[in-house]
């Protein structure tokens, strides 16, 4: 065990330099210690630097759970590397600890002989108490095959700051730069993106700024002065595509893809919603740009929400809404009315743990089969899912697409891993968006006549003809449809036909999507399938068995309803097909059921993503079986 | 510039009303239809959106634009409407369970918007899609299919709960009452806001009669409350009736009991709603006298005009929206 702390001597000579290709780093204290801060600054540092990246933020459903107890403990993990990455990693070289709690919750997944950076003053009785330790385990021997660094964050961070103007509670709030700067000092990171982003933002409060820069620096000096680890480490940048890079979450990429296509479809933007975690951040995302001509509906409810959505979209606007598991579920209703109605608009579902409240602010791929079955009747409607953080950006255009091409209500899934989580997007010229555009009916579709349900011979699409188009007034409404008129109809024949004229209608998109692709080795015997967000951890593994010589496939699925066309082919050319996903086997229940294949699942539902060694394991467990 | 020359006509659809025989909605229907020809919007302007219910077959007989969608939530679509067009006229028909019942937070959260919705509330006591069982303006006591023994449950007085919201226009009609029904559509569509009008409608099937103390020949004239802005109310056959307000209470009393200065004049425009309450708490049902015209007609700001001006504001500030300067606006760097 190599303890430092702020009582040893100052080391003059420079401590050595090692060089990584990828560390994982895991922020860990109460939800009130600024780890998500800590961890954001972090990953932009890292991603001004050029390294690859991702990032996983977990935080409890409580806004301030009690200080100091396991269940209030926040997190933020991030891999950065000079290679190419996909997940935020499974087992963190280095653990900031802020506190007891955040030290005992995250100790079992350090890697063995890993790194642990502990605030020592937050080690008191009460604190370890709280935690349910009964010694404290910086002093018992218990930590001694780790190598721990432990400053006084507390003593060294109000020292730093007391010239600076902040008083009582707001000293002890800039230890979170503390940390910081001592990470950034361990990590050979550039101190600039931090200092540049605290002066944008504290620019009117600059007590603050002053505070948390000399925090920032004070933890830099003391890593410096008292050499506080022998080596520090640098992870030089990535090689990646050519391009101008951003660091993005899920949110925000879909808040820029609703945007996006609505530029792409030529038309104004409607977003009508109603808070609800992991999805709000979409809806404040939206709201700070409406000079992109964007409307933003807060609902009284979900059911608002998406009732206020479809009227837009009866008026001609693009229009979305979010929501979550839970939100999902109260728009059932009304998602039935666009459907019937044939208007197109977009769902997007950011999944979390359920059922019921379930686990707000946790990943869960759980909503899949709720998103292509859930609703009363014969209700067919796309399903489309993001697979990373940057590609909720793209898949929400191409929902828009769908949506507008097809007048069919679109449903997207994002999840909390997608939504909060990061990585580097190499930015798209949006001066080559596609065209999805939709023009207006404006004048009569048969002859002199309008018929609302009169069809497009290829995609089955009726006529889009919106209030304030003379000539083309008509009414429609959740009650049956007769076929081209559009006037309600209880004819038993007619009810067939509309039913299967709707699910010819989706069913036929198959052929309109990109076919799927596999990767990896075309000779193995196995074929990996996912969908959502656990494309990281599949390309991950196979990536590591590839290298090894092991044969396996991925293919992954952005299109849930309908699959791509070659689907069936795909997996029937492989003898073996294992679904890893985040919930109990429903992408294996429909490609059984669809394919009439023996699809093997592999199922975790545990509040966390899957690790990137359990995915290599159970693949190797198949091969070998 | 299209010429606005409407006959009622026009403003019909060629679906076959399929209401029952009898039913006040015909009537409604048939006010309506006169009243858009008037209006002086073009047809192709008007958006009929309703819930479920007898009352909600509505849009499909009306030659505008229309969705009959589904219960309860025709405000959060109308809103929809207005808030992507707020040039168009959009009317809102809905009834005492679309409205009140299953719908009530949308209605509620309408009116506290001011949404430029005109919100024809159907009000027949009954919900007879369903054939038959107490609504949430039934009266305590009710017989019906669903309650054998007699309701228990106290009902809303649907004026009082959308003066409750702040709703910034609050009228009461009667099916029968063209002439009234219309002049109040009149106002109603004047209004910039949400605007909440409570038609008694008769439903002769399941409820019958329920509105005779206001529409019968015999007792009509005792018991119609019209409230007309600047005139005392005064009611009666021999204006033997008045209303007086005090400590914010209504009550009636006879005409020549009071000194005339006591008797209330009504004032629809009066910012504080304390006056249109106490209207409204005159008669807790329509079985005495009721209150009929409009509680309340105030200005404020307007939902859908609110957030357009939001757009324009922001637009004119920062100019319109740059995608690539967006997504490149939380930092880059570049790989060569």
């Amino acid at each position: 065990m190599s303890e430092t702390t702020a009582t040893l001597p100052v080391n003059e000579s420079p401590s050595e330099q090692q060089e990584l290709d990828k560390v994982i780093i895991r922020f860990a204290g109460d939800s009130g210690d600024g780890m998500q801060l800590a961890g954001t600054r972090f990953t932009d540092a890292s991603a001004a630097f050029g390294n690859d990246l991702a990032t996983f933020p977990s935080f409890p459903a409580e806004i301030r759970a009690p200080a100091g107890t396991l269940a209030g403990v926040s997190t933020f993990q991030v891999q950065i590397a000079d290679f190419d990455i996909l997940t935020p990693g499974d087992e963190p070289d280095v653990l900031v600890a802020m506190n007891p709690a955040g030290l005992k919750s995250n100790l079992k997944d350090v890697r063995p002989n890993g790194t642990i950076v502990v605030n020592s003053e937050a080690f008191i009785e009460r604190n370890l108490h709280r935690a349910g330790y009964d010694k404290n385990p910086l002093e018992d021997g218990s930590l001694d095959s780790y190598r721990i660094i432990s400053a006084p964050m507390e003593t060294l961070t109000k020292e730093a700051v007391k010239e600076t103007g902040v008083t009582g509670r707001e000293v002890l709030r800039s230890k979170n730069f503390f940390a910081l700067g001592l990470m950034a000092w361990l990590f050979n990171r550039p101190l600039d993106p931090t200092t540049e982003w605290l002066e944008k933002k504290f620019s009117k409060r600059p007590e603050v700024l002053n505070a948390n820069l000399a925090a920032l620096k004070a933890g830099w000096n003391f890593g410096l002065t008292t050499d506080a680890a022998r080596t520090t480490y640098s992870v030089k940048p990535a090689k990646l595509e050519p391009g101008t890079y951003t660091n993005v979450t899920g949110n925000t990429a879909m808040a820029w893809g609703v945007i996006a296509a609505g530029q792409a479809a030529k038309l104004p933007v409607f977003y009508g919603t109603y808070p609800i975690t992991p999805a709000s951040d979409i809806l404040h995302e939206l709201s700070r740009h409406k000079n992109f001509g964007v409307k933003t509906f807060q609902a009284e409810d979900e059911i608002a929400g998406i009732g206020a959505t479809v009227g837009a979209a009866f008026t001609g606007h693009l229009a979305f809404t979010g929501t979550s598991g839970p939100g999902l579920a109260l728009k059932s209703e009304t998602i039935s009315l666009a459907l019937m109605t044939e208007l197109p608009l977009i769902i997007i579902d950011v999944q979390r743990g359920g059922p019921s409240t379930g686990l707000p602010t946790k990943p869960e791929q759980a909503d899949l089969l709720f998103s292509i079955f859930g609703r009363h009747g014969e209700a067919p409607m796309p399903v489309l899912a993001a697979k990373s953080p940057s590609d909720a950006f793209a898949i929400t255009i191409e929902a828009a697409r769908i949506a507008l091409k097809y007048m069919t209500p679109v449903i997207v899934l994002s999840d909390n891993s997608i939504a909060t989580g990061s990585e580097p997007w190499n930015l798209p010229d949006v001066s080559k968006l596609p065209d999805i555009s939709k023009p207006f009916l404006t004048g009569p579709n048969a002859g002199d006549e309008y018929l609302p349900y009169l069809r497009d011979p290829q995609t089955f699409a009726r006529d889009w003809a919106v209030p304030g188009t003379p000539g083309l007034e008509h009414r429609i409404g959740g009650l049956e449809k007769q076929e081209v008129t559009g006037n309600v109809s209880y004819d038993p024949n007619n009810h067939q036909l509309m039913i299967d004229t709707r699910a010819w209608k989706i069913a036929n998109i198959a052929n309109d999507i990109d076919p799927v692709e596999t990767d990896g080795d075309p000779d193995a015997k196995l074929l990996v399938l996912g969908w959502g967000s656990t494309y990281g951890v599949i390309q991950g593994a196979a990536r590591r068995l590839l290298k090894r010589g092991v044969p396996v496939a991925t293919a992954h699925l952005r299109h849930l309803n309908p699959f791509p066309a070659n689907l069936g082919e795909v997996i029937r050319s492989f003898e073996k097909v294992l679904i890893p996903e985040l919930n109990m086997g429903q992408l294996r229940h429909l490609i059984r059921a669809e394919y009439l294949v023996p699809a093997i699942g592999f199922n975790k539902v545990s509040a966390e993503p899957f690790k990137v060694s359990e995915v290599e394991k159970k693949i190797l467990e198949i091969i070998e079986s | 510039m299209t010429t606005l020359n409407y006959k009622r006509a026009d403003f019909q659809s060629d679906q076959e009303v399929k209401w029952c025989p009898g039913c006040g909605d015909y009537t409604i229907l048939a006010s309506v239809q006169s009243y858009m020809a008037e209006m002086g919007v073009a047809r192709e302007d008007v958006v009929f959106i309703s819930g479920i219910g007898c009352s909600s077959r509505f849009p499909y007989y009306m030659n505008t634009y229309g969705m009959h969608s589904i219960h309860g939530r025709a405000p959060a679509i109308a809103s929809g409407v207005i808030t992507a067009n707020p040039d168009l006229s959009v009317w809102v028909v809905t009834g005492d369970g679309d409205a009140l019942s299953i719908g009530g937070n949308h209605l509620i959260h309408a009116l506290r918007r001011n949404v430029n919705l005109k919100i024809l509330l159907f009000n027949n006591q009954i919900y007879g899609l369903t054939k038959g069982q107490y609504s949430p303006t039934s009266e305590v006591g009710k017989t019906t299919k669903s309650t054998p023994l007699g309701s228990i449950d106290f009902p809303f007085n649907p004026v009082s709960l959308a003066l409750g919201a702040d709703a910034s226009f609050v009228a009461r009609t009667l099916d029968m009452d063209r002439k009234h029904t219309i002049e109040i559509l009149k106002r109603a569509h004047e209004h910039e806001g949400t605007a909440l009008i409570e038609i008694y409608q008769n439903c002769n099937v399941f409820n019958d009669k329920a509105f005779n103390a206001l529409t019968g020949k015999e007792e009509r004239d005792f018991n119609q409350i019209r409230m007309e802005d600047g005139e005392p109310i005064i009611f009666g056959p021999d204006r033997e009736k008045a209303v007086v307000i005090e400590n914010g209470v209504a009550r009636i009393v006879d005409t020549n009991s009071v000194d005339p200065s006591q008797i209330h004049v009504h004032d629809s425009h009066q910012v504080n709603p304390s006056m249109a309450f106490a209207l409204s708490r005159l008669s807790s049902h329509p079985d005495g006298p009721t209150p009929l015209g409009i509680f309340r007609d105030i200005n404020r700001p307007v939902y859908d005009r609110e957030v357009s001006r939001q757009i324009e504001a922001v637009t004119e500030k920062r100019g319109p929206g740059d995608l690539q300067k967006l997504i490149a606006s939380q930092g880059t760097w570049t790989v060569e």
